[in-house]
């Protein structure tokens, strides 16, 4: 077990790559701790499956080095590396049983068979796997099937890192959150490091202690699930994450003022004076609410989700989102909203500025 | 213009796939299908399109009998959950399939495919190839063939439940849209209540082939008849247990009891059956009255915007949503408040009684 | 109201198939079974045999010897046609230009006529004329198919593996390229070497496709006739007289009308009972 460390990576499936969109994955850097629990969330096609599969050797990167704790594993094949990949569709061996299929990688490493009895009892039971190890593996369900990827990679010790492929695609919805838990205590209990790729937020940040959230092939925001919540570094991140996403509203700044709606707003730190390019204020639709001032706004909708209200309402042409309580009424004519200071942030080209 | 079903059932070998079910469709806006897998919203909807044909009761449109009248025949469209369309035909000559079936001319073709193009966002796309476009825009493609032609039903199968859900958030916010003005009658499955939420309309709860609520979706949310329909429409599931109503206080067990709200005053003494949805057990109090509880987290979840944590209490297990992201401790013991006012009770046969 | 009655109009598309299958199938083979059970000195005059002719063909030596000889073409193309079919397809590009290259190559024997195959491979082999005749006896290896059985069993072996492997191949082929990705990345994470690769993932999921290349080469191995007849007659001797071979010879060389129909019905329910049997064998394979 070591840390992984991705050194100025950079990808294009293409042979002689010209423009910035050729790239699918731009320059980046990233380090992966020994033993954390990470989640690459993005949407489809931004690069996230190929950066797993340069991790885990499967794609070669066209360039920058991958990094073993001291170890360069750049040319490495994957089978060298150590790892273990849990695909999108479930992978077992259909002839062969349950335990036959958590053996596999053990007897392909040449392991004496009482030590693979020994793992493969013990992988089964934590897997909850005990009762079927006899049966055959092509017999079970798309959770059990899944279930069993998962096995043959924990049953080998010392796995550098264990990836998943967005695992929960065909589970069925209901079994999904036993699954996410189940994850969840393995890792505690295991202490492999771990990288779950997936486009929904609640599977990334369920699983994961660093979400590391990837737009257009760049990383735009590694971090905590608060932080993804609450201080959202890019436009992106905060539309992403949350739903409804946040708030993105054209903004001015003079001198150093936010202006909105030809108001001035209290924002969370400060826009700095010296500013070019777009400017944008970023609110979470949590954080604004009905006031007796503020921006006047004409209600357009109201979407009742049940927990509560969703409300769309439009300033000119910016359209907001609010949340409004269950059971808390909506107003007639001439509203206003108001946003929270605290969480209502500066964005510069899409950049978060400001600091906190 | 309506869908009515009467007395529909649908078997197939010794299996039942729809028991006895009559309901009259609403004619305005979406009409949702509520269930997990194998509750038989498909079937319903391939007895509806008039792909199958119920083994007993009748299916009136418009008030015909067209029990048995095969699909070519009625004017449906359907969406299914796969994306499906012409490999070989552009995204253009794909949405104008429908209408080149009917003769149209060029120009009326030309103009219709453009204007739903248009509504569905795929006009710089129309001249490319369906497999050279992402997930979203195939079914958006899919889409605008059905509402391209003037179809008396239009039928869609979990059509966003293979996409990216940011995508469907915006989706769910089109589609009820798109249809608002098109006087057609629109059936909707899917496995999500939030989906059912965000669509509006009337929602049908479905659970094993039996339908067991029809009404408007907010009033099937809120008012469930049933336990069934309840944790039909529950996403989180909903938390139900036992109580015990005595002497004006209502008794959850040992440690946990509270007064009877005035609403839950009328109520005689008893057994009942409670249920409680997750996001009316907070981790702080809620402005009306409420009970405290204790428990062990089992395991916590995080959506973007709102935590879940299940807990156990009373070797049961509790599930408990809050907004914002807090991070709990899994093992530990940790407190929470159950909004007493939004207790739905249940008689022992498991059917609501007014509270 | 009672649910409607069904559509009958159906029937009169299956009409056709009926008629079809009638004039060609059913009312040939019931004058094979007339025969069968007959004595006939031609003038349409009929002696009732009963079941002798059966008996008789049973108990032929001749007959013996032709099944024998049967099975054991069809068990040795089937031994060497297959393995090898699955050897090529594995070693076929996955990608690329020279994918649709060697389809059209492994396409090009099945395209070419069954008599003109056997004429070919005739030319071919001759032993003064043939490339290949006059190679293998410029190797210093005595060789003459009509003359020796070995050299006669292995030219019309020969010929039928050269005609038939691309069948396998492309059946395989197809059956390859359909398993995912997934599970070849799998399996190298796995640490499995090819042969793993191949035993626990190619070849099991080739299994449906396989069964329908063997029973496919077994029907049509089994009922060969043209090309032999061309290349060899069922010569030197009767050495490679295969069953349809010895059949027409029976009924057109010797006339005899009723032993001939008896061995053609045995023959048909031979053929009838493997295919009943590989049917069984693929349906269980389905149910797991």
């Amino acid at each position: 077990m070591s840390m992984i460390t991705l050194k100025d990576i950079r990808h294009s499936y293409l042979p002689l790559p010209v423009d910035d969109i050729d790239w699918a994955l731009k320059e980046m850097s990233v380090e992966w701790q020994d033993g954390g629990a990470y989640a690459l969330l993005g949407p489809s096609g931004c690069g996230k499956t190929t950066l797993l599969n340069i991790i885990s050797g499967l794609l070669q990167p066209t360039e920058g080095e991958v990094w073993f704790g001291d170890q360069n594993v750049t040319d490495e094949p994957a089978d060298a590396r150590n790892i273990a990949q849990v695909f999108q569709f479930p992978v077992v061996y259909d002839t062969m049983t349950v335990y036959d299929n958590l053996a596999f990688p053990l007897r392909n490493r040449g392991v004496d068979e009482a030590e693979v009895d020994k793992r493969v009892r013990e992988i089964g039971a934590m897997l909850d796997l005990s009762e079927t190890l006899a049966k055959r593996a092509s017999g079970l369900t798309a959770d059990g099937k899944q279930k069993i990827s998962l096995g043959r990679g924990l049953v080998r010790e010392n796995v550098n890192v264990i990836m998943f492929d967005e695992p929960l695609t065909v589970i069925d919805p209901h079994l999904k959150w036993v699954l996410r838990s189940k994850l969840k205590e393995l890792h505690q209990r295991v202490g492999a490091t771990m990288i779950y790729v997936t486009h929904d937020q609640t599977e990334a940040l369920t699983f994961a202690d660093q979400v590391v959230v990837m737009h257009d092939g760049n990383v735009v925001q590694v971090g905590t699930p608060v932080e993804l919540f609450e201080r959202p570094q890019h436009t992106f991140v905060g539309h992403f994450i949350g739903s409804p996403g946040m708030n993105v509203l054209p903004c001015d700044i003079d001198n150093g003022k936010v202006m909105f709606a030809g108001q001035p707003l209290q924002i969370a730190g400060t826009a700095g004076s010296d500013v070019k390019g777009r400017t944008e204020i970023g609110i979470r639709p949590e954080f604004v609410s009905f006031a007796e001032d503020g921006i006047p706004v004409n209600i357009v909708n109201s979407i009742d989700v049940g927990r509560f209200r969703i409300v769309e309402a439009h300033h000119g042409d910016d359209s907001i989102k609010l949340l409004v309580p269950e059971g808390e009424g909506i107003p007639a004519d001439g509203a206003h909203v108001r946003f929270d200071p605290a969480h209502t942030r500066v964005y510069i080209d899409g950049w978060m500025v400001g600091g906190n | 213009m309506s869908l009515v079903l009467k007395n529909v059932v649908k078997r197939v070998g010794s299996e039942t796939h729809i028991y006895d079910t009559s309901v009259e469709l609403h004619d305005e806006g979406f009409n949702i299908l509520l269930g997990t897998t194998l509750s038989g919203k498909t079937s319903l909807i391939q007895l509806m399109a008039g792909l199958e044909r119920p083994t007993s009761g009748e299916i009136w449109f418009k008030g015909k009998n067209v029990t048995g009248v095969p699909v070519q025949k009625r004017n449906v469209s359907m969406v299914h959950q796969q994306f499906i369309n012409y490999p070989n035909f552009s995204v253009f000559d794909n949405i104008a399939s429908p209408l080149r079936v009917v003769n149209l001319s060029r120009s009326a073709i030309d103009e219709r495919v453009g204007r739903v193009a248009e509504m569905l966002k795929l006009t710089p796309m129309l001249g490319r190839n369906p497999n050279e476009l992402s997930g979203g825009q195939q079914q958006r493609t899919a889409l605008a063939r059905a509402l391209v032609k003037d179809s008396d039903l239009v039928l869609l199968d979990e059509p966003l439940a293979n996409l990216d859900y940011k995508l469907r958030e915006e989706l769910r916010d089109d589609l009820p849209k798109l249809f608002a003005d098109r006087g057609c009658m629109v059936v909707y499955a899917t496995s999500e209540p939030a989906e059912a939420l965000s669509l509006g309309g009337h929602t049908a709860a479905l659970h094993n082939g039996q339908l067991t609520q029809y009404g408007e979706t907010p009033s099937v949310y809120r008012q469930p008849t049933s336990l069934r329909s309840a944790k039909v429409f529950s996403d989180p599931p909903i938390n139900s247990a036992p109580v015990t109503k005595k002497d004006g206080r209502i008794h959850l067990n040992d440690q946990v009891s509270w007064d009877a709200t005035p609403a839950q005053m009328h109520i005689a003494d008893g057994q009942y059956n409670i249920a409680v949805r997750a996001h009316h057990i907070t981790p702080t109090p809620p402005s009306g009255a409420s009970v405290k509880v204790s428990g062990r987290i089992l395991v916590t979840e995080l959506s973007g915007s709102e935590s879940v944590a299940h807990f156990v209490m009373d070797d049961q297990t509790w599930i408990s949503q809050s907004h914002g992201v807090h991070a709990n401790k899994v093992g530990a013991v940790a407190q929470y408040y159950i909004d007493i006012d939004r207790c739905l009770f249940f008689d022992l046969d498991n059917k609501r009684i007014a509270a | 109201m009672a649910v409607k009655s069904n559509n009958q109009k159906a029937w009169l598309f299956v009409l056709p198939v009926v008629l079809l299958v009638a004039f060609n199938a059913l009312i040939p083979l019931m004058t094979v079974v007339n025969y069968s059970v007959q004595e006939t000195f031609g003038n349409n005059v009929f002696f009732w045999e009963g079941v002798k002719w059966f008996e008789d063909v049973l108990h032929s030596e001749r007959f013996h010897a032709s099944l024998l000889r049967q099975l054991s073409f069809t068990g040795i193309i089937l031994l060497i046609e297959v393995p090898l079919g699955v050897a090529i397809a594995l070693t076929m590009p996955k990608k690329g230009f020279w994918v649709s290259v060697c389809l059209v190559l492994m396409a090009l024997p099945l395209l070419i006529p069954w008599n003109v195959v056997g004429a070919m491979w005739n030319i071919f082999a001759l032993p003064e004329i043939g490339l290949l005749g006059r190679m293998i006896n410029g190797l210093g290896i005595d060789y003459n198919f009509t003359q020796n059985p070995t050299a006669a069993w292995f030219t019309t072996i020969l010929m039928d593996v050269w005609h038939w492997t691309s069948l396998v191949v492309l059946l395989a082929y197809a059956g390859l390229r359909s398993i995912p990705d997934a599970y070849f990345q799998a399996a190298k994470i796995d640490g499995a070497g090819t042969w793993a690769v191949f035993r626990y993932i190619q070849l099991p999921k080739m299994k449906r496709v396989l069964t329908i290349a063997i029973l496919l080469r077994f029907m049509d191995s089994f009922m060969i006739y043209t090309e032999p007849f061309v290349l060899t007659g069922g010569g030197p001797g009767n050495t490679t007289t295969f069953l349809s071979i010895d059949l027409v010879k029976i009924a057109l060389g010797q006339f005899d009308l009723g032993p001939a129909a008896a061995m053609s019905l045995i023959y048909f329910l031979i053929v009838l009972l493997m295919c009943w049997v590989f049917y069984t064998l693929m349906m269980k394979n389905e149910d797991q």
